[in-house]
């Protein structure tokens, strides 16, 4: 018979693993983001008018 | 849709490997290699960051068509030999989770591709998607052996919106790329189906060698390697490739049509005649034998088209001329 207290663990273990991807990929998405944005603006992002 | 025995309480914890193998990876590097080909030949000056993310978006938008072709498939990839061990089948992922896996990733890789770089590479990749998921998974697979033909072109338009990415276009040249993937699916698939034929009869997928027999499909095959062969020797001569890539193209072709023909008069796809004793008369190693001429085409169509993708972007990047015809 298996141990429940071991088998959540294990899905912890497994749901950790899930959330810190989830947030890496969405940290890395919105660094993606802010720095196609400066590429795409290029020097205009420095010669506004304030 | 039938619940996998796997879908019990005692089911193993979804880790994210599983989640990115619904991704199908193998897939995504096959689609990054030639909308990477298309992004180049297109000769446009774009920035690296841009290129890259173009690229990004293309394997992404094709990861999502795959989390949700697994969401659809589940009943008939649980069937399969090659694909039972898939995360849905085996129970590790629920389907919904591929569905909203899917969705999500569709929607963010084609609103960055339109913001990033252009709204008509945006589009399609999201008609790219669409006609995966919904016109090859859910309509054209389980309904005619036509099935591979047809949904080709999912697989084929990549180097179009890398191409269209880098310009905003999409000239008679892109879609050449595109024609190349699309006539060199059949017989790629095919090929492979002679010898997995068991596995889709057993899901009822109507892929030709079950529908049609095994005959029918090695003379299809013979005939989409000789309209085959020509697409791709044209880039040689539309200002696409240059020197290298005639070379390659018609030598590597006249290997193609070489094992294609040794395929046609094969026995491949022929299930062993369980009267004859295959000790007594070698019937069973014919097949066996058979089976190798499928497999060897099989192996070298995937030789072929990486070749000629690599000689292209090789070509463009060193900055080679393309031929001239005057």
């Amino acid at each position: 018979m298996s141990d429940p207290t071991r088998e959540n663990e294990t899905e912890a273990k497994a749901r950790r693993g899930r959330n810190i991807a989830l947030a890496v990929g969405l940290v890395l998405f919105v660094i993606l983001v802010f720095v196609v944005t400066l590429v795409r603006l290029g020097g205009n992002v420095l010669e506004r008018p304030l | 849709m039938a619940m996998s025995p796997a879908l019990s309480s005692t089911r193993a914890p979804a880790r994210w490997q599983d989640y990115f193998q619904l991704l199908k990876p193998r897939v995504m590097s096959l689609v990054v290699f030639t909308a990477l080909t298309g992004l180049v030949c297109a000769d446009r000056a774009i920035h690296p960051v841009l290129a890259g993310v173009a690229v990004l978006c293309i394997a992404v938008g094709a990861g999502a068509s795959g989390a949700l072709n697994m969401w659809w498939d589940a009943d008939i990839d649980a069937k399969m030999r090659r694909t039972r061990g898939r995360p849905v089948p085996a129970g590790r992922v629920q389907g919904a989770d591929a569905l909203a896996l899917g969705v999500v990733l569709s929607l963010f890789s084609v609103m960055l591709m339109g913001m990033a770089l252009n709204w008509f590479a945006a589009g399609l990749l999201a008609f790219t998607i669409l006609f995966y998921a919904v016109v090859y998974t859910m309509w054209l697979k389980r309904w005619t052996a036509q099935n591979i033909v047809i949904g080709g072109l999912a697989g084929a338009l990549p180097p179009v919106i890398g191409w269209a990415a880098a310009t905003g276009s999409a000239p008679l040249n892109a879609w050449l790329l595109c024609a190349i993937i699309f006539m060199w699916t059949p017989p790629h698939f095919w090929a492979l189906s002679l010898y997995t034929s068991e596995d889709y009869a057993k899901a009822g997928v109507p892929m030709l060698p079950v529908v049609r027999g095994a005959a029918s499909t090695r003379r299809q095959i013979l005939i989409y390697s000789l309209l085959l062969i020509p697409v791709c020797i044209a880039p040689a001569f539309t200002g696409l490739g240059g020197l290298p890539y005639l070379a390659v193209s018609s030598l590597g072709g006249l290997v193609f049509l070489l094992l294609a023909w040794r395929l046609y008069r094969s026995k491949a796809g022929e299930a062993a005649d369980p009267r004859n004793d295959p000790e007594a008369n070698g019937g069973l190693y014919d097949v066996r034998a058979a089976a190798r001429d499928a497999r060897n085409l099989f192996a070298f169509s995937i030789l072929y088209l990486a070749l000629l993708f690599a000689t292209l972007l090789a070509e463009h990047l060193a900055g080679l001329k393309p031929l001239e015809l005057v």
